[in-house]
């Protein structure tokens, strides 16, 4: 039997009023028109209770471009299911937010794109999208729902760190978490733009490690440092087919939000197949689950059921073989001519491809 | 550690539940699902925010025929490392 997963994230919609940069959801995006509706997202949300999901995290592109986005979440919490919603807070009233603390939403991720409107503005390339931010930020406070702040950071925002540390205290988040940009998506577009520096990667992690000892029981700060400034790979998803699964707007299932990248895969829908089967059967989820399909030098490295050979996206994207060692990895032949081309793409100096609306093209 | 007079709570956005699927009980809190052993379920289940952390550890000591000293320990122990991820608060 294998082991059911624990977490599911529903990308709602890939409709986003903001347009960054670093966008984790697909160069081919689902338009709004092949949008699943509130029943076929409802049905899934049981069936993943079903199979063992406890937790759901709503997310998209913009969840709250949902009509239906309460209707969903209640849906969500009849199932069962600890609810998190993903959100720029771009399309959140306060009557909204009022009507999902009804419906039960659990927790809020509000996402950072800056910490002042210079700066946000410019990467989500939508105007006055800070401040409309901060008045969620308030709303949710006001509320109490437990929040995150997330952090994405980069070559042109990484010095804003401190002052991101500082302004989850001061919105009363729980957790922070500072995500350093990972090449899939949109940010694999924008790697010229968007690399950090080997010193800002350090810098990163010397102020992380300062703060979480400073607000130790205040603040949880979850960090993600810079895959290709460091030594070992991170464990993807918890291992391929393991702990998570995705579904696209559309309904097609997939072991992570990159999996489209890997060509040869084929995805079922859970339109048409149930979650179970799906998890249990579908060949593109067995395909790297667990540690046979390994080569070398995962294959006999004491390390491989610590991080799974790293990201099999990462694999396919810089040596062109997803069953081949994550190139993150000081151990891949790859790795140095990797680290090489870091140096390279930080000196880069490339002007942002946003991420465009569903259907259109991005300039 | 937690002092005897104060009371523990789970704050918003955590709580406690059976798993439907994998049997026993999962404390489910902010992007974590913990799952718990029959002692933390035991613990948490005394945990609803208006008995006193020495209250808490005297019904444990009672149900399970055990030193209440070992028990504050055990517990203290438990609910502290809860506390310092923020899955626990304790109000004086
Ligand atoms: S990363 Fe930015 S563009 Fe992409 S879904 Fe999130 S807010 Fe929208
Ligand atoms: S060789 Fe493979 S298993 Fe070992 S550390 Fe590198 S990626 Fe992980």
């Amino acid at each position: 039997m294998t082991r059911p997963p624990i977490a599911m994230l529903a990308e709602l919609t890939h409709r986003c009023p903001l347009a960054c940069p670093y966008c984790s959801n697909p160069l081919d995006l689902v338009r709004g028109a092949a949008e699943m509706g509130t029943e076929d997202w409802a049905r899934i949300f049981r069936e993943a209770a079903g199979l063992g999901v406890l937790q759901l995290h709503l997310s998209g592109g913009e969840p709250a471009a949902r009509r239906d986005l309460v209707d969903l979440v209640a849906a969500a919490r009849a199932a069962g299911l600890y609810t998190n919603l993903i959100t720029s807070g771009i399309g959140l009233t306060a009557a909204r937010l009022k009507a999902l603390d009804a419906a039960g939403l659990d927790h809020v991720q509000l996402s950072l794109q800056g910490t002042d409107a210079a700066m946000a503005d410019a990467i989500g390339g939508l105007e006055g999208a800070f401040a409309r931010k901060l008045e969620v930020a308030r709303q949710i406070g006001e509320i109490g729902f437990p929040l995150t702040l997330n952090a994405v950071l980069h070559r042109r925002n990484l010095h804003q760190l401190p002052r991101a540390i500082e302004m989850a205290l001061e919105l009363g988040a729980r957790r922070l978490e500072v995500a350093t940009v990972q090449f899939h998506g949109w940010a694999l577009r924008n790697r010229d733009a968007l690399m950090p520096t080997r010193e800002q990667a350090r810098e990163a992690g010397r102020i992380v490690a300062e703060a979480r000892a400073r607000l130790r029981g205040r603040l949880v700060i979850d960090y993600v440092p810079a895959d290709y400034h460091g030594d070992y790979p991170k464990r993807c998803m918890g291992g391929w087919g393991s702990t998570g699964l995705n579904v696209a707007p559309d309904g097609t299932v997939l072991p992570c939000h990159a999996a489209q990248t890997i060509p040869g895969l084929e995805f079922w829908s859970a339109r048409e197949v149930p979650l179970a089967r799906i998890w249990a059967e579908n060949p593109a989820f067995n395909a790297y689950r667990g540690t046979e399909w390994m080569a070398e030098p995962c294959r006999s490295c004491e390390r491989k059921t610590k991080d799974f050979g790293g990201c099999r996206c990462q694999a396919m994207a810089l040596a062109g073989d997803a069953g081949a060692t994550d190139p993150t990895c000081v151990k891949s032949p790859l790795h140095a001519d990797l680290a090489a081309r870091a140096g390279a793409h930080a000196a880069a100096d490339a002007a942002f491809v946003f991420r465009p609306a569903p259907g259109r093209v991005a300039v | 550690m937690i002092g005897p007079g104060e009371v523990p709570r789970l704050p918003r956005g955590v709580r406690v539940q059976p798993d439907r699927v994998r049997g026993g009980w999962v404390l489910l809190a902010p992007e974590r699902a913990v799952t718990l052993d029959a002692v933390g379920q035991a613990i948490l289940a005394e945990v609803d925010g208006s008995r006193s952390f020495g209250e808490i550890c005297a019904r444990l000591a009672a149900a399970f025929g055990a030193p209440e000293a070992q028990i504050a320990e055990d517990a203290g122990g438990f609910l502290s490392a809860l506390r310092e991820r923020l899955f626990l608060e304790v109000s004086p």
